[in-house]
């Protein structure tokens, strides 16, 4: 099978997610490498920033358009984007890993024969192969692998490959009215979380643990959050505790991250902690205990009073700020 | 109408990970193994289930590994599962071989209602359920926080980054668990003497096709311990002239 590459893209209420350019960029980058075509998709109703593709990438994308599309679909989406691999040939079809990619993937691996990897870190061409790592055992342990298919559906962890505006030129978008639909499963409403910021979508992230000591000093954690623009997030045992939703939880039951800033408080450093957040840019701590297993992984660590240091700290991003 | 439910062997959250000598996968000496967390959401809901639907329902665990997964397997049944399957396989099958497997056997069991976790904790793919799902042409809903199904109708909560999608469909489905679905309830110790008496049915299964081949797997790079920047409040302007000037990330 000649190369060619797809590029899936995502939008949640009309807009285009972040992670979308970089799974763009990644495709731009392999089309490159292996000197092959590549294309991108995305699938809803009305996108109101579908231009700012244009920055990313010259190929042409397929916009597939219909009312119903403005939500998600499993049975409609993965039926548009395998008829469209089968039809036009793709060998390389790319998702984010998100809640979407990670439900589409692999429908689409299945309807169009391929085999499937997800999360991926990092993808590399050696002597014409193509070699993935994916993070297992929330990061424990590292693996690197092959797709021994001749299509191959892999999807990419968000935040950690680069969105590489490119300067080559105008993407051709074009648009497709799909009259047809599989809604046998579908969305019929979006319930948005009080939480301003999802702690997989966040680059700077302020998570509490069990040295909070209470529900009640929680606000602590969100006046740091709302003062960097950061998500809250929380160590199982809060979460565990009925202190914090488990959809904040960061560790190998919640949610592993890699944000540019991790601040750590009151957080002691379980393993299944330090597993789903060790691969941060930067990491802070904040905790009493010198001694405590989250120093081991922070680049910066204050080893004190979270009550005390937490207010000082916020104060002084907001003074930094104004 | 049998529901089954997939349930994972996977080694205790706690285990510090030792590559083993193979360099492909990790040295399971002293390594505890578990029901795979988000399983337990996945069981409770199969038990829950057939509470509801009562009659002549009933429940069936279904797991891909070799003999050591059999402790596990008791555990399950010692929650109220009816019964196990144990698929037999010494290879380590990546996702798609194991789906294979897993949908063969769930066309020969009839179910029409199967539960996953939505990950397992080992390999982390997230997708067994949903590959499952399309080779046996059912519906599909993963992450899954809230449930309801009445008759063919399924309305099921998923998390989704930031929010939750309220999603329908319909029978025959699969659903994969996401914590906070249920409180997974603890064994007895009457479930415990009965899952004694519990069978579990052992299959040899081919695994033929392993598509996602394994080169090498590598301990993470370790971060070098960072820098204690203080122990009280006189600390934080520093802490903040680092970030900004040194780490550049404020």
């Amino acid at each position: 099978m000649k190369e060619k590459i797809l590029a899936v893209l995502e939008q949640r209420e009309g807009q285009i997610k972040k992670v979308s350019y970089e799974v763009l960029s990644l495709a731009n980058r392999l089309s490159r490498q292996l000197a092959c075509e590549s294309e991108a998709i995305i699938i809803g109703d009305e996108i109101s920033n579908i231009l700012e593709l244009n920055n990313y990438s010259s190929d042409k994308i397929i916009h597939f358009k219909n009312s119903r599309l403005n939500y998600y679909s499993s049975s409609a989406y993965s039926k548009i984007i395998s008829d469209f691999v089968n039809e036009d040939q793709f060998s390389i079809v790319i998702f984010p890993n998100t809640a979407m990619g990670i439900d589409l993937a692999p429908r689409v691996a299945v309807k169009t024969n391929s085999a499937i990897a997800t999360d991926c870190i990092k993808v590399e061409l050696n002597e014409g192969n193509l070699f993935f790592t994916k993070p297992v055992y929330a990061g424990k342990s590292l693996i690197n692998f092959r797709i021994n298919s001749e299509r191959k559906v892999f999807t990419i962890r968000p935040n950690i490959f680069k969105a590489e505006k490119s300067d080559a030129g105008k993407a051709s978008i074009e648009v497709k009215e799909v009259s047809e639909l599989d809604l046998r499963t579908k969305v019929t409403s979006y319930k948005k979380s009080e939480g301003k910021l999802d702690v997989s979508e966040a680059d700077i992230i302020v998570s509490g643990g069990r040295g909070m000591k209470g529900p009640e000093n929680f606000h602590l954690i969100e006046e740091l959050a709302e003062a960097l623009g950061a998500a809250v997030g929380a160590s199982r045992a809060v979460v565990d505790a009925g202190w914090r939703p488990h959809r904040e939880q960061v560790g190998q039951t919640g949610k592993t991250v890699s944000p540019t800033l991790y601040v750590a408080c009151g957080i002691s450093g379980a393993i299944q902690h330090l597993a789903g957040m060790s691969s941060s840019k930067y990491i802070v701590a904040i905790n009493k205990d010198k001694d405590a297993p989250i120093f081991n992984v922070a680049d910066y660590g204050i080893a004190g009073d979270v009550f005390e240091i937490l207010p000082a700290l916020t104060q002084e991003i907001k003074k930094l700020k104004s | 109408m049998k529901i089954a439910v997939c349930v994972s062997h996977v080694p205790d959250t706690a285990t510090r990970i030792k590559i083993g000598t193979d360099r492909k996968s990790i040295d399971n000496t002293g390594v505890t193994f578990v029901i795979n967390p988000y399983d337990e959401f996945a069981i409770e809901e199969a038990l829950k289930t057939k509470e509801k639907l009562g009659g002549d329902s009933s429940t069936i665990s279904i797991t891909v590994g070799d003999d050591s997964a059999k402790e596990t397997i008791r555990k399950v049944l010692a929650l109220g599962i009816d019964e196990a399957v144990l698929l037999k396989t010494d290879k380590n099958p990546d996702s798609l071989s194991v789906a294979k497997a897993l949908a063969e056997e769930i066309k020969s069991l009839g179910s029409e209602i199967v539960f996953f976790g939505k990950q397992s904790v080992d390999y982390d793919s997230g997708i067994i359920g949903q590959l499952t799902a399309e080779l046996l042409g059912f519906n599909c809903i993963s992450v899954v926080v809230d449930l309801n199904i009445e008759g063919n109708k399924v309305i099921a909560e998923r998390e989704i980054e930031g929010g939750r999608e309220v999603v329908e469909s319909e029978l025959p489905i699969v659903i994969t668990a996401q914590k906070g679905l249920n409180q997974p309830r603890y064994a007895t110790l009457k479930g415990i003497m009965a899952a004694k008496k519990k069978n579990i049915t052992e299959k040899q299964i081919q695994i033929n096709d392993i598509s996602v081949e394994i080169a090498e797997m590598n301990l993470p790079p370790s971060k070098q311990p960072g820098r204690i920047v203080g122990t009280d409040v006189t600390a934080v302007p520093e802490l903040v002239r680092l970030l900004r000037e040194e780490a550049k990330v404020i």
